[in-house]
């Protein structure tokens, strides 16, 4: 029982308290919290274009970068599951993992690196007559699939790894080619783990601010609206707002990920 | 002469140091109940994982029928594979799994509706379709992947120790189900299994398989009553053996010779008419009541130790716990006695050398 009272403090708590935050309001003068109820912030969230087209961009983003990630992961998860040697498997999970012993800050400047405009993309397109597509949305996309591509990997991977190997044996055997196989077997199966993978790759890119502002350029996504908010507007009402979104969005995902039957893989 | 429905040819399968399959050659007859036994490690489950196509051979080659197989996939094979997992499809439905074959060779679906539907008949489990296979207890799921192979109509049905998992009376119970299944469809079954009971019970004919080598290959009967070494006495049943100094003073002769412990009889005192019997008197050491037989362990006055075993056709086994520590004399039949080629002592079995 104490775990869970702690949990309830310091995790709902604070949940309920950025909640509540968001139901007051802000003197436009003096910068002071009114403490009224009000709907106002969630109002202008949806009236004012601008946080709707964020939203929606922020949605779209975490979409893409899910799909990328799922796409690059599973031959990586497929070779390390059922492919590689013992060693070989042991080697891999640690190369796949040592991208997250490296800083945040680190990975994303090191994107800054590539897409800028002497940065390696570029020399890799001069020769073609092109440039880097410098920061923006594209580069946002590519930093924000490298820096989570291990999460999905990892939940794909355990998944495969449960799947035992005479069911590919007897698709086989049963006159299905490869791609048969993967396309009625591998892929049914590891479907729960696509979407535990899914569940990090979507909500992380739901909250991020930091990787936007450093390859982003002048786009936005809802983090930088929640940060923009906190600090240069002080506007902690309107940030409670803007941040609840993320998580209502979340929370309709995890209700959708649930009925996949996926959370048990997590 | 029937047609051959499989043929190896100097198969050999090596896993770095280890000869799994060692320079086989072996014919199966088209419509055969053909079982692989041995000990685990001896070679008998790379064989038909060999002919399934999911290994690929050292040397040798593999004909199914009249085509070489040997380097073709799984899925371009006219065999189908019971496995000991069962490696059901969890994701599917029971009429989904028995359709997959079906579908991937694109037969059309009320074609393959009806074939399912009869495949499932022949295992009985026609109630049982929409189920999902975590529904189903362990034998049904057994049931499940027979169908799934039988509905291809392959030209061979391979099963990988497929009662391995089941308990002692469902197993019975499959063995006659399976044998009966056989000889419906008249498909060629390939039974890998370490359990000689089964392989008895089934088989038209059984190969025992030691260290990658066929050992003895013949007909249950044959297999049990002429064992061709003490490797497959042993295997196949228990037996009491004779060698050396033993086999001179108890049979007579130079050699190695074994006697089933049910062919030996015991008395109190020897038979007067003696003509193509052997006598060894000894004393009873321990009396093993088995249910429906009685073992009677006799240490011979000539040295060895004999197992003997009769049916216990008393409801009351006192008449054998009184001849403990008393003298008694085994006779048997002369002709009972069965000479192993050469006197093998290395390639004995671990246990049941009585």
């Amino acid at each position: 029982m104490p775990p869970m009272l702690w949990l309830g403090v310091a995790y709902l708590g604070a949940l309920a308290a950025l909640l509540i935050t968001s139901l007051w309001t802000q003197n436009d003068f003096t910068g002071e919290i009114e403490r009224a109820w009000t709907l106002e912030n969630f109002q202008d969230l949806f009236r004012v274009d601008v946080y709707r087209t964020i939203t929606f961009r922020t949605i779209g983003i975490a979409a893409l970068v899910t799909v990328i990630d799922a796409v690059l992961a599973f031959p990586i998860a497929l070779y390390m599951a059922k492919v590689a040697s013992p060693r070989a498997q042991r080697l891999l999970v640690i190369a796949v993992l040592m991208p997250l012993w490296a800083s945040y800050l680190v990975k994303a400047y090191a994107w800054r690196g590539m897409f800028s405009a002497d940065g390696p993309i570029a020399w890799v397109a001069a020769p073609f007559g092109l440039h880097s597509p410098g920061y923006g949305l594209f580069a946002t996309t590519v930093t924000l699939s490298y820096l989570w591509l291990p999460y999905m990997i990892l939940p794909v991977y355990a998944g495969l790894e449960r799947v035992p190997s005479s069911l590919f044996e007897a698709s086989a055997d049963l006159g299905a080619g490869s791609w048969h196989t993967l396309r009625r077997v591998v892929l049914p199966m590891a479907f729960p783990a696509f979407v535990a993978g899914s569940i990090f790759t979507f909500s992380l890119t739901m909250g991020d601010y930091i990787a936007v502002k450093i390859v982003g350029g002048t786009t936005q996504l809802l983090g930088n609206v929640v940060y923009d908010n906190q600090g240069a507007a002080n506007n902690l009402p309107f940030a409670a707002a803007v941040a609840t979104v993320p998580i209502v969005v979340m929370l309709g995902y995890l209700a959708a990920a649930r009925r996949t039957g996926a959370l048990e893989q997590l | 002469m029937t047609a051959t429905a499989i043929s190896l040819r100097g198969l050999s399968k090596h896993y770095d140091q280890v000869r799994a399959v060692d320079d086989l050659d072996l014919d199966i007859a088209d419509g055969e109940f053909f079982s692989m036994l041995g000990p685990s490690g001896s070679g008998k489950t790379t064989v038909l994982r060999l002919i399934a196509g999911f290994e690929v051979p050292t040397a040798g080659t593999i004909l199914l029928g009249e085509d070489d197989v040997t380097t073709r996939p799984p899925f371009a094979r006219d065999v189908n594979t019971v496995f000991q997992d069962y490696a059901i499809f969890p994701h599917m439905s029971v009429l989904e799994n028995v359709e997959y074959g079906l579908r991937v060779k694109k037969v059309g679906r009320s074609e393959r509706r009806k074939r399912a539907e009869e495949a499932l008949a022949t295992v009985r489990l026609e109630a049982y379709a929409a189920r999902r296979p975590h529904q189903l207890s362990g034998g049904q799921r057994q049931r499940v992947a027979l169908a799934r192979a039988l509905v291809n109509r392959p030209k061979v049905l391979l099963l990988d120790e497929p009662l391995g998992a089941l308990d002692l009376k469902l197993r019975r119970e499959m063995q006659i189900e399976l044998k009966q299944i056989q000889r419906e469809v008249g498909i060629t079954f390939v039974f890998v299994t370490h359990d000689q009971e089964e392989a008895l019970t089934m088989s038209d004919r059984v190969a025992v398989f030691n260290e990658g080598r066929i050992e003895q290959l013949a007909a249950p009967v044959d297999l049990y009553e002429r064992p061709a070494s003490a490797f497959v006495a042993g295997f196949v049943g228990t037996f009491n053996l004779f060698q050396g100094e033993a086999a001179r003073a108890v049979v007579g002769e130079a050699g190695s010779f074994v006697i089933r412990p049910e062919k030996v009889r015991l008395d109190a005192e020897a038979p007067t008419d003696v003509t193509g019997l052997c006598i060894a008197p000894g004393v009873v050491r321990e009396v093993v009541y088995l249910g429906s037989t009685t073992s009677t362990v006799v240490a011979l006055d000539a040295g060895p130790t004999v197992t003997v075993s009769h049916p216990n056709t008393d409801t009351s086994i006192d008449a054998a716990l009184e001849r403990r520590d008393q003298r008694v004399v085994l006779t048997w039949r002369r002709d009972h006695l069965v000479p192993l080629a050469s006197s093998e002592t290395a390639a004995l079995p671990e246990e049941e050398t009585a």
